[in-house]
């Protein structure tokens, strides 16, 4: 009882279409069967609203009169170093970018009031950001400084361009020392005494798309408000990470690069993050649109958070030395449950990405999908899958001092 | 005249392992009743009390415990969420230490119980979007 890809975009254009969000699967797969929930059910919406590191943006700021090439030069938006090694007025703004006059850790914990993300989501909101750049002078671009206000309007192009997004699960951090530690999984009490989180589970986008059938490169989807698509695989993709029986890997697996247009996002989906003694970041909110094509995406879209596995990793050990020791895997059933047991004890589990927020999207994107408003794509190619039994690879450790001596 | 009082009480590490609360009855002949006590981060120990007594013995009982080294703060429901701003993420649950701040279930959105917050300012640091305010 297969269909095609498009026989659903036809019933979306005829106001037909059949789509649920991934939690309403759980149930209609539950009750019906694959089988018949296949047959019933043309398209499953996904989405996870949560902070990711690896998220920037790409500016083209329009030419000064005089000219001025950034490209080479230094620039800053509200104070936050944007990279310029490209093309005279092409900038990449990145979500962990810091001022230079931030203290980081200096004082322990920092703060981090203000960084990239801050940026991004202040240029997103319509607010005015300065921008000031030196540079050298050449005879076609002479000018070598500036100094000025501008607005997203205003730019010629300003997509987000994130490398890495919509993480196929992760780990579940705990802290075991005897201090407390604050970590991009944010603060974790000492001795246990805190676990979290940070997946939507059962309606996180690769959770429902496991061996990555949707989502591939070309994938149109719904990112911080706006349409976005899949540009590759993410960064420190690993699909050949090891799976359950039911496909679901037990750890960190596949990612998505993804790209859309800034002049359409909202901050209600996209906002700069302060992680207290780590760093700045972006709360991002993504969803993923999935075509039941047949019997084996609707098993897959049933999936439900009893059926997914998290690895608990120590960060104030394992993690910092880049040591494999998983102290075990929890569900994310027992997670949402608000408590899980760790070396024989009870500790309380708190979520990092909003669940309330992820659930919003896979609703707004199956609002636009019965409305009409947003057709699906084929991947225009896959993105490496788990049969190429790729994993992420450690950095080497290679100094050159043989040589200098 | 008798009046009654909540207060926050924080204990440094160095003190919060002596007797002191039992000195409220014996000495300034005050009624407490404990509405949270916990020993939280780096050992130091919080403890919200309502204390009823004498207006004359609550003073003299709170100087007392200032020079003891135990800080002193009127409990006001001075910790407030801007919902507008929060994303209910969760950052905030884990570093809350008297469970005002839960993730509801099954909405799983992050509420803030006004009764039980002891206004410690944990939440306020930890919230990656600056959620939340102290407010006097």
């Amino acid at each position: 009882m297969a269909k095609t890809l498009e026989e659903i975009n036809e019933k979306i254009r005829r106001g037909e279409v059949v789509v649920v969000t991934a939690e309403e699967m759980i149930e209609i797969v539950r009750e019906k069967g694959a089988k018949e929930a296949a047959r019933t059910v043309d398209v499953v919406t996904t989405g996870t609203f949560g902070a990711m590191c690896s998220s920037g943006a790409m500016m083209n700021l329009g030419h000064a009169k005089p000219r001025i090439k950034l490209g080479g030069g230094q620039v800053t938006l509200n104070g936050v170093p944007a990279y310029a090694g490209l093309a005279a007025v092409d900038i990449y703004l990145g979500a962990s970018a810091l001022p230079e006059s931030d203290p980081r850790n200096a004082v322990y914990p920092g703060e981090f009031r203000y960084g990239g993300g801050h940026v991004i989501e202040d240029l997103v909101a319509g607010k005015e950001v300065l921008l000031e750049a030196t540079t050298y002078g050449t005879d076609c671009y002479p000018r070598r400084q500036i100094s000025t206000f501008i607005t997203l309007e205003e730019m010629n192009e300003a997509y987000l361009f994130n490398p890495r997004n919509g993480y196929q699960n992760y780990n579940v951090a705990v802290n075991r020392s005897k201090r407390t530690i604050y970590t991009y999984m944010g603060t974790l009490q000492a001795d246990l005494g805190s676990a979290n989180y940070s997946s939507a589970g059962q309606l996180s986008p690769l959770f429902n798309d496991p061996y990555y059938r949707a989502a591939g490169i070309g994938t149109r989807l719904f990112l911080a408000g706006g349409v976005g698509y899949v540009v590759w695989q993410g960064t420190q993709h690993s699909p050949g990470t090891k799976r359950s029986d039911n496909g679901i890997p037990l750890g960190g697996a596949g990612t998505l690069a993804v790209i859309g247009d800034m002049k359409q996002m909202d901050t209600r989906y996209l906002r700069g993050a302060s992680f207290r003694g780590y760093g700045t970041s972006l709360m991002i909110g993504l969803g993923l649109p999935i075509p039941v094509l047949d019997e084996e995406v609707a098993a897959q879209t049933g999936i439900s958070d009893d059926d997914i596995l998290a690895p608990i990793v120590d960060y104030s050990g394992a993690y910092p030395n880049r040591e494999p020791e998983v102290l075990g895997h929890v569900s994310y059933a027992q997670l949402k449950s608000g408590s899980i047991e760790v070396a024989g004890k009870t500790v309380p589990a708190t979520p990092l990405s909003s669940y309330p927020r992820a659930r919003e999207i896979a609703e707004t994107l199956k609002e636009w999908i019965s409305a009409g408003k947003f057709e699906l794509t084929a991947p225009v190619a896959p993105i490496p899958g788990a049969e190429s039994g790729q994993v992420m690879k450690p950095m080497p450790d290679r100094p050159p001092t043989a040589g200098l001596e | 005249m008798e009046v009654t009082h909540r207060i926050v009480l924080r204990f440094p590490p160095a003190v919060s392992g002596k007797p002191i609360v039992y000195r409220l009855v014996r000495d300034f002949d005050l009624v407490f009743n404990i509405l949270k006590a916990t020993i939280g981060l780096e050992d130091q120990g919080l403890m919200v009390m309502e204390i009823t007594g004498e207006e004359a013995n609550y003073r003299k009982a709170t100087d007392y415990l200032s020079k003891q080294g135990v800080r002193l703060q009127p409990l006001h429901q001075d910790i407030s969420k801007d919902d507008d701003l929060c994303t209910d993420c969760g950052a905030c649950v884990g570093v809350c230490p008297s469970e005002a701040l839960r993730i509801e279930r099954p909405s799983m959105k992050v509420v803030l119980d006004p009764d039980s917050c002891v206004a410690c300012g944990e939440c306020i640091t930890a919230c990656p979007v600056r959620a939340m305010k102290l407010t006097f």
